[in-house]
Parts: C-alpha cells; sequence; structure tokens
C-alpha cells in the first residue's frame, strides 16, 4: 500500500473501484438479512456458513480474482464467454452429479459454486433432441417390421418438433421459475436466491439422465419404458426439488408445496409426452388373427 | 568562366526545338510496390484462370482431406467455396427419397442447408467461446470442407440402393457410412484440435462428433422411392 510516496509507481486505482462495488453489494445484503441470518445460521444444516460464506466472500473475492471489474453488456462477446469458464472434468463432474443426487447435496452450491456454465445445458439439449428423434424413428421401425405394407420414413418432422418441446422446457420454465421466486424474495426475506442462469443450469443438467432413459426405449418393451421413465423422472425430480429447497423453505407451505408440484409436474409432462408422441406402442402378440385390431393400436 | 557565369542560360538562346522531334520520356519511378501489385492484379487475366485459380485450391483441400495431417493449409487460406459445393451436393443427393410425397419423410433441402450451415456456426461459436485461437470462418471452412467422405458415402449409398434395399445393402450402406463418418471427424479433429488448450479439447471434439453423427443419420436412413 506505499504507492503515495513514489510518483514513479503505478497505483492500482481499480482495486478502489472494484473494493467500492463489492462494498456497495454487501451493504446491500446485511440490510436485508441481517437481522433474519443470525437465527436462520443456527437452526439450517451444516451447508449454511457456506451459503453465507458464498454471499459475502465470493462477491468481491471473484470481483477482485476475476478482473472483470467492470460489468459488460449482454450484447459483447466477452459476457457469453463468462459462461464457458469450464473445463472437460467440470462438465463431467456436474453431469454426474445430476444423475445421482445425494440427499443434502445440493447441485448448485456443491457443483456450479457461483460458476454456472451455457455449455452444458446447451449440448445436453441438443444431444436429448437427436436422442428422441433418432431413438423413436428407431423404435418405430423395429415395431413395424416384418409388416408387408410398411414403408420405413425418416420422419424428420419429429426433429423440430422434439427441439421446439425440449428448448421451450429448458428456457421457458426456468425462466417462470426464476420469475416466480423474485417475487416471492421481494415478500419474504430470503436467505438464499438464485440467478436465472443458475436456475437455468440445474434445468439443463438435469435433463442428461434422459438421454440414456430414451435410448433405453428402443427396445420395444412397455414395462421396461415404463421403469426407466419412473427411474429418471425420480433422479432428476429429486435433484430439482433438493436443488430449489433452500430457496423456497423460508416461505409459506402453500407457496412451498405450489413451487414444488409445478416442477415436478412439468418434468412428468416433458416426459410422459415425449414418450406418447415420439414412441408409438408396441403392440399384442396376437396380430395374426385380428388384423384391424393391429390397425387401431397402430395409430399413436 | 565569368562573363559565362554572368550570363546564365545564355547557351541556350540559340537552341530551337524543331517542331516535329517529340519529346517524351518516362517519369515513372521504378518503386517495388507498383511491381508488386502489378503481379497480384487479377483484373486484366482470363476468366478461365481466375476459375481455374480458385478451383485449384478446392481441390488442393479436398486432398488434405483425404489424408488429414497436421497441416495448416487448410487453415490459413479459407474459401467456402468448397464447403458449398458439398453442401449442395449432399442435399440433392437427399432429395428423391421416398421423402417428396409424404409428409412424414426425409429432410427437405432447405432443412439439410440449414443443418449443415447452422451446425458449423453454432460449433464455431461453442469452439470460440471456449476460448479457441482458431478464426470464424477458418472454422466454417473446416467442418465444411470435412464433410466431404460423407458424401462421398451418400453417393456410394444411392449406387448401393440401385442394386436392392434388402438387409445386404443396409449392412453395406452402415459399413460405408460408420467408416467415413470416423474419417470425418477425425479429420476435422486433426485441423481444429490444436487451437484448443488442452483441457477443453473433448468439449469442443464432442459437438464435432455430434454434428457429424447426425449428417451420418440422415444419409444412412434415406430410403428411395419404388
Amino acid at each position: 500500500m506505499a504507492s503515495a510516496n513514489d510518483p514513479f509507481q503505478f497505483q492500482e486505482f481499480d482495486e478502489a473501484g472494484s473494493l467500492l462495488e463489492a462494498n456497495r453489494d454487501s451493504t446491500t445484503i446485511s440490510i436485508e438479512v441481517e437481522p433474519v441470518k443470525p437465527e436462520k445460521q443456527r437452526k439450517a444444516a451444516g451447508l449454511n456458513p457456506a451459503d453465507e460464506d458464498d454471499e459475502f466472500d465470493n462477491d468481491d473475492k471473484t470481483e477482485l480474482l476475476s478482473g472483470q471489474q467492470k460489468s459488460v453488456p449482454f450484447w459483447t462477446f466477452e459476457y457469453y464467454q463468462r459462461f464457458f469458464d469450464i473445463e472437460t472434468h467440470h462438465v463431467k463432474e456436474r453431469i454426474i452429479g445430476s444423475m445421482l443426487p445425494w440427499p443434502g447435496k445440493n447441485f448448485i452450491q456443491l457443483y456450479l459454486r457461483r460458476n454456472p456454465d451455457l455449455y452444458g445445458p446447451i449440448w445436453i439439449c441438443t444431444t436429448l433432441v437427436f436422442a428422441i428423434a433418432i431413438s423413436g424413428n428407431i423404435s418405430n421401425f423395429l415395431v413395424h417390421l416384418g409388416k408387408p405394407n410398411y414403408r420405413y420414413t425418416p420422419e424428420f418432422r419429429k426433429v423440430t418438433i422434439a427441439a421446439t418441446a425440449i428448448f421451450s422446457y429448458a428456457w421457458l420454465v426456468p425462466l417462470a421459475l426464476w420469475g416466480f421466486l423474485l417475487w416471492r424474495n421481494n415478500k419474504i426475506m430470503n436467505l438464499v436466491s438464485y440467478s436465472f442462469m443458475e436456475i437455468f443450469c440445474v434445468y439443463g443438467y438435469s435433463l442428461s439422465i434422459y438421454i440414456p432413459a430414451v435410448v433405453l426405449w428402443i427396445l420395444p418393451f412397455e414395462w421396461l419404458r415404463w421403469c426407466s421413465i419412473v427411474v429418471a423422472l425420480c433422479l432428476s425430480g429429486s435433484v430439482l426439488v433438493m436443488t430449489l429447497w433452500p430457496a423456497v423453505r423460508d416461505d409459506h407451505p402453500k407457496f412451498i408445496v405450489a413451487i414444488m408440484s409445478a416442477v415436478v409436474m412439468m418434468n412428468i409432462l416433458l416426459a410422459v409426452g415425449c414418450k406418447a408422441y415420439f414412441f408409438s406402442k408396441p403392440e399384442p402378440v396376437q396380430h395374426l388373427d385380428s388384423p384391424v385390431a393391429a390397425v387401431v393400436t397402430n395409430s399413436t | 568562366m565569368a562573363e559565362e557565369a554572368s550570363r546564365p542560360f545564355a547557351g541556350l538562346s540559340d537552341v530551337s526545338i524543331p517542331e516535329d522531334i517529340p519529346v517524351e520520356g518516362d517519369i515513372s519511378v521504378p518503386v517495388g510496390a507498383s511491381r508488386r501489385d502489378d503481379e497480384y492484379s487479377t483484373l486484366d487475366e482470363p476468366v478461365k484462370e481466375t476459375i481455374l485459380r480458385d478451383l485449384r485450391a478446392v481441390g488442393k483441400k479436398f486432398i488434405h482431406v483425404l489424408y488429414p495431417k497436421r497441416s495448416s493449409a487448410l487453415l490459413r487460406d479459407w474459401d467456402l467455396w468448397g464447403p458449398l459445393l458439398l453442401c449442395v451436393t449432399l442435399a440433392l443427393l437427399l432429395q428423391g427419397g421416398a421423402a417428396d410425397s409424404d409428409d412424414q419423410g426425409g429432410p427437405q433441402f432447405a432443412e439439410v442447408f440449414v443443418i449443415i450451415w447452422f451446425g458449423s456456426i453454432v460449433i464455431t461459436l461453442n469452439s470460440k467461446l471456449l476460448g479457441g485461437t482458431i478464426s470464424f470462418f477458418q472454422s466454417l471452412c473446416v467442418l465444411g470442407y470435412c464433410i466431404m467422405p460423407l458424401t462421398v458415402a451418400m453417393a456410394v449409398c444411392r449406387i448401393v440402393l440401385i442394386g436392392g434395399s434388402g438387409t445386404v445393402s443396409f449392412a453395406v450402406r452402415l459399413v460405408v457410412v460408420t467408416a467415413s463418418f470416423g474419417w470425418s471427424t477425425f479429420a476435422s479433429t486433426a485441423f481444429l484440435a490444436d487451437s484448443q488448450p488442452p483441457n477443453r479439447k473433448a468439449l469442443v471434439v464432442y459437438p464435432v462428433f455430434l454434428f457429424y453423427f447426425v449428417i451420418g443419420w440422415m444419409i444412412l436412413t434415406f430410403s428411395p422411392s419404388q
């Protein structure tokens, strides 16, 4: 700090600026949270000190260390480069963490750690779109194999439909959830609040369990499909619920129930809807006797 | 001497220039820059030479894709003629299937175009956002040229399908498409991998793999109309 004496020594002026920014942040947080925080800290589980650390220190630490003291406007390239600041093993850890939820481990706090990325959600959604379209096509082919008047068609339209469904689920539901949480945050003093990118990141990674499930649906056994849907729903639903729990637990019970059931409902809707639309039901065995029944069950 | 010095230009008073001798000379200064300009000025060359030069560049790049070594010739002088040619050829070859009459058919011409170009742009943006040092058009150029093995596979598939569309032909097509998909992915990663930091290579290679897999799928599922 002995920079005032020597006029030729380089003085770090932006340090003060970032300190001021960090100070600005911490004063606003302390005004809202301080009366609530001490009691909550004693009540909650062991992760809360990590919460508090995350809230306070990471703000100014990341400000000072990341070197990005000014906020970049969202129409520049550098703004989005921030969300691709991950490495291969990070992505692997996050995918595995989203497939195997552990009680007490919050996805956002454990894996994201204030570094949400756009790479995972975007490429997982794209892979899921093509996986659904291709698997649906293969399963249709296998179901209708051997029939004399069946002509194989690639059904390329379904890629567009799958893309619309998956990407709107991945974008609109987090947006609605984030808006709702923001609205509730104004009413209730909340310890933990998630940014839109973090919620979007969780939703994107939670879709990763469906990729192996969808590939399993190629086999034309109804019991296998329903088993895998239930397993995938449980895993991805529990990841979402456990992640969102800290953000809503201070709220009215009716809002907690409303949010959680909405999250789970949308998940179920997506999974069952995709299965019903893209994968036709395999037929009962005795279709040689009743070609009419076979034709009727043919239409998905 | 002194008289001559005191009367300047005295000797010139009786010089007369007859009017029928033209006075001419060359006042251009022989500077290197203008000579280089003359060499590279392509305005005056015949059109055939212009076209042939571009075709030769495209052909050289095709050969580089066939034998991918770690050479930067593809990267240094990028051009998008080759990718355009390959994209149009592939999209045309994918037409004329069972698709045309049906609604639930194969990809339309515009869909193939959009998938190839939009996919290349997304992969390029992805690699640049991850900190790649390759430029935008160089990456588009590499991804476009590496579609060549798949286009060749499409042509081979169409020929095989003329012979019949049973299980044997499907097996042959599967082998051909898988081999060319592997070749395309290997060729493009040979060119693109060096421009990425080592801890993110897999993150950049996976979208390329997905891209060529989808194109290979479109080729494999092409079914001819009967």
